[in-house]
């Protein structure tokens, strides 16, 4: 994907002095201007922005430019701590709260010299699967604009029209990959707990990654589950991934979750022959309400790598569909401790009751979350309470490593790599979307991408064809722990495959001055 | 089996968190019944894990060093309240009122 990629196509034309780190950041400024409808970000850092971009400038100058990074713009999930920059978590909570440190994966990025355009719009506290559940309103699908989404609606009543019938992102680092899917931006940081970085980026039509646990630091990352978060990577190509990952991972002193083994980042190869490559398709994942047309591609996709010559078996997962009740006890839990920090006496919100510590407490937080928030927080008591410990809590324990040697025992077998759905269905309209509630639009969305993140595993989301609506939908690609090379060279070898087609976007065509090139590329299906 | 008053009383406390309505009750009704079905699971002579990396054990001990630190006036920019270097808080070891004197939704039942 020439015309998507950092390295061939804006690293050069930085370096070559086509464009320079101001130019580059003052469109994806004015881009992010005219998509404010998307409601993709929730604090736009332009000074400090534009500063960032005139210092890479200058080094640029003096032939001195910091790596491949120095002057890229990015965008960060507003669940990063930004030094000097609001951080909210699209809660009422944080509302104000400005970071007085950045967390180890921003500062990284900025040692490289990147330059980031503001915070993006999350799930509160995220907690979701659709970006809809934030305080700052919900994240619209860049798609739901796109000349491919509109040629196919077809309205089902007179009184709907495109305007009304938007779709969601999926979440929960939607505006992350909303961002990155309408040229905002050139990647972007998510989270992933369930699945919340695989999950928008199949919606967004966008490359997710989710990292193998203990690569990436957690430091700075406002915690949600400490035994399964992770830092995740958007980006409009594989080879972007790979370059951002490179920049990222590593072990990190204040993080003790990260692993001590030396990183050493790595160019993709480009894979021609895949014929040792042993490909695992597992039956589970065949699960309940899994469209018709995502079946379709997955299968079809599996005869790619079959036709290819690659060895392509079912293999076996037998407690995949535990994984989400399991998830559902061991993250509430954690929730329950994680958000207990938030009680208005050092940060963020704080209520104005004065008659005791404790109903100051309870006050703040009456006020401060959401109902999502709150119900999290109050089954994770119930489960931890004295008589329901070793019932639920150690009981899901149990479960998680089941989860967990099932990989193992696949991966044992010789299989390399894992290839699935992402998702079950294309994005949802936004009005279709809010009619259930949020634990059980989780429990289904989250499905496919969960058991990844039980075991630790990397997975990446390689965006595949549009679906009949003309929205787009990805597949899944899970590996062995730590072995993302081996992962990233497979999905680049697929996407190269499917040619997924460029987003058409009247907004970005206005901005275009040919660094957003749009190539007509053969499409997957 | 709905859970007790009782026991939705003594959740409030602990999470120091309201139920808010009938909505939240059920809501925490409905996350139990879905928890029950990991009854379901065999897990005779499993044992339960804690992390994915329990086998490369990453938790070490370092030198008691001081390596970062003064930075107290960053860290009380974002209180509210505050007195010259104390984080201030209303009278403390005064327990939340008894159900029967709360603003909670739990009155009623």
């Amino acid at each position: 994907c020439p015309e998507r990629r950092l390295r061939s196509q804006v690293s050069a034309a930085l370096k070559e002095g086509r464009v320079t780190p101001t130019e580059l950041c003052q469109r994806c400024l004015a881009l992010i201007r005219s998509t404010k409808f998307l409601n993709a970000y929730i604090t736009v850092a332009e000074e400090t922005a534009l500063k960032q971009a005139e210092e890479s400038e200058e080094r640029y100058k003096r032939g001195q430019p910091l790596g491949i990074l120095d002057g890229i713009p990015i965008a960060v999930k507003d669940n990063f701590n930004t030094a000097g920059i609001e951080t909210t978590c699209a809660s009422n909570m944080l509302k104000g709260y400005i970071s007085p440190y950045n967390a180890t994966v921003v500062q990284k990025l900025l040692d490289h010299g990147a330059v980031l355009l503001g915070k993006t719009n999350l799930d509160e506290f995220a907690m979701g699967s659709g970006s809809t559940d934030g305080v700052f309103g919900p994240v619209r699908n860049p798609w739901s604009y796109s000349k491919q989404y509109k040629e196919k609606f077809v309205p089902k009543s007179h009184s709907e029209d495109e305007e009304s019938n938007w779709v969601i992102t999926g979440g929960s680092s939607g505006g992350s990959a909303a961002a990155v899917s309408s040229f905002t931006c050139f990647a972007a940081l998510g989270s992933d707990t369930g699945g919340s970085t695989r999950n928008p980026a199949a919606h967004c039509g966008v490359v997710g990654l989710k990292p193998t646990y203990g690569l990436i630091s957690r430091h700075g990352l406002i915690p949600l589950v400490n035994s399964m978060d992770v830092p995740g990577i958007l980006t409009r190509c594989v080879d972007d991934a790979a370059v951002l990952l490179g920049s990222l991972a590593g072990h990190d002193p204040k993080d003790s979750t990260t692993i001590q083994d030396d990183f050493k980042p790595f160019e993709l190869p480009n894979l021609a022959d895949v014929s040792k490559l042993s490909i695992g398709i597992p039956k589970e994942y065949h699960a309940p309400g899994l469209s018709s047309e995502i079946l379709a591609l997955w299968l079809k996709a599996a005869d790619l790598f079959k036709n290819a010559g690659a060895k392509v078996v079912e293999v076996s997962l037998p407690h995949t569909r535990y994984s989400i009740v399991c998830y559902h006890v061991l993250c509430t839990a954690e929730v329950a401790s994680n958000m207990a920090r938030f009680d208005g006496l050092e940060y963020g919100h704080r209520s104005d009751r004065k008659d005791s510590t404790e109903s100051m407490y309870a006050a703040t937080r009456r006020e401060g979350f959401n109902d999502v928030v709150r119900g999290r927080i109050l089954s994770g008591n119930y489960f931890l309470l004295k008589q329901n410990y070793e019932k639920y809590f150690v009981k899901a324990q149990k479960v998680r490593r089941l989860i967990a040697d099932d990989f193992v025992k696949v991966f044992r077998s010789g299989v390399d790599v894992l290839l699935t759905p992402t998702t079950l269905s294309d994005a949802a309209p936004y009005m279709e979307f809010i009619q259930e509630d949020n634990r059980t639009r989780s429990a289904q969305d989250d499905i496919l991408t969960q058991a990844a993140n039980m075991a630790g595993l990397p997975a990446i989301n390689v965006p595949t064809a549009l679906s009949e609506r003309g929205l787009p939908v990805g597949l899944q690609f899970i590996g062995r722990s730590f072995q993302e090379k081996q992962l990233l060279t497979v999905a680049k070898w697929f996407e190269k495959q499917v040619q997924f087609p460029v987003i058409q976007l009247e907004e970005v065509k206005r901005h275009d001055n040919g660094v957003f090139q749009h190539q007509k590329s053969a499409s997957f299906s | 089996q709905k859970v007790s008053v009782e026991v939705l009383d003594h959740l409030e406390q602990l999470a120091l968190v309201d139920f808010r309505d009938s909505e939240g009750v059920e809501r925490l009704q409905k996350a139990i019944q879905f928890a029950d079905q990991l009854h379901e699971v065999n897990t005779e002579g499993v044992e339960p894990m804690d992390s994915v990396l329990e086998d490369r054990w990453c938790l070490y001990l370092r030198e008691d060093d001081v390596t970062e630190g003064n930075c107290t006036k960053e860290l009380l920019e974002n209180a509210r309240e505050k007195v010259e270097e104390y984080f201030v808080a209303p009278p403390g070891n005064i327990p939340l009122p008894k159900l029967e004197e709360r603003e909670t939704f739990l009155q009623g039942s």
